[in-house]
């Protein structure tokens, strides 16, 4: 209990931290506040990111399966030829459209992995924030077997 | 979600109020200057939409906030959802080399916080 509670302590300090050392952006430091992931419609979730207006290209790539036969578990990758500040994965059918959100420092690699639950066949979009521009790559994923209350 | 996990391991946590902390399975590995981080975590990612076999709604409880840093400085920081699938795999990658030590930190909706280190290999 205690212990729990020191780390959580250590936690915060470190953000604070971070954030005073400009490591961190205040964005990124405020992420109890957790804005976007509330959102139920993939616009309002445009909206919070600031990314109403987009640009779709080729220097972006979302790949995920046609058919993803579990719902729960959908494989996504992202990469890019660009350096990107910024990667948003969002689900336009699922009850909260943004899935995941990651942050990179100026010179990684643009690219991301991981796997997401997907409640029916829906769009998925991709979302890539570059020189503070926004691109997008959406993809359709017909879903068999639905993430169950995503 | 997958079906007949009556009397899982999560369940059992669940009713005795554990922590979902169990070690994280890392891997980093360095190719012509890109470390390529493979990271595997046991973590249930229960969205607060999913009934259990009582058909109540079990409670949301997922990892928000993933880290991982190098020698004091964030590499890769993630913003999580309950829409990242139960045990959550995440692959990234970043300019680095051998012999590092990558810290990565994960920090879930009941406060639960875990970290491993590994060595870039």
């Amino acid at each position: 209990m205690d212990q729990q509670r020191r780390d959580v302590l250590r936690f915060a300090s470190v953000l604070g931290l971070m954030a005073a050392s400009g490591l961190i952006s205040t964005v990124q430091a405020e992420e109890w506040s957790r804005a976007g992931f509330n959102e139920k419609s993939l616009d309002a979730v445009f909206r919070v990111l600031g990314a109403e207006q987009m640009e779709s290209v080729t220097a972006l790539t979302l790949t995920a399966p046609e058919i993803a036969e579990n719902g729960a578990v959908v494989p996504v990758v992202v990469s890019s030829s660009l350096a990107v500040e910024q990667i948003a994965i969002m689900v336009e059918k699922n009850p909260n459209p943004l899935a995941a959100q990651f942050f990179f420092t100026p010179r990684a690699e643009p690219f991301v992995a991981t796997r997401i639950k997907m409640a029916e066949t829906s769009r998925v979009f991709a979302l890539v924030k570059t020189e503070g521009k926004w691109m997008v790559a959406t993809k359709e994923i017909k879903v068999t077997l639905g993430g169950c209350g995503g | 979600m997958d079906g007949g996990n009556k009397g899982n391991q999560s369940d059992f946590r669940r009713v005795w109020g554990l922590k979902m902390g169990s070690p994280m399975r890392i891997r980093a590995q360095e190719n012509k200057g890109i470390v390529d981080v493979k990271i595997l975590i046991r973590h249930d990612m229960e969205s607060g939409l999913r009934k259990g076999d009582d058909g109540v709604l079990v409670p949301a409880w997922y990892i928000h906030t993933l880290k991982a840093e190098v020698q004091g400085k964030v590499v890769f920081h993630a913003q999580l959802g309950p829409a990242v699938s139960r045990d959550p795999f995440i692959n990234f990658r970043y300019p680095g080399a051998k012999g590092d030590t990558l810290l990565v930190s994960w920090v879930d909706t009941k406060n639960d916080t875990r970290r491993d280190e590994v060595i870039v290999s």
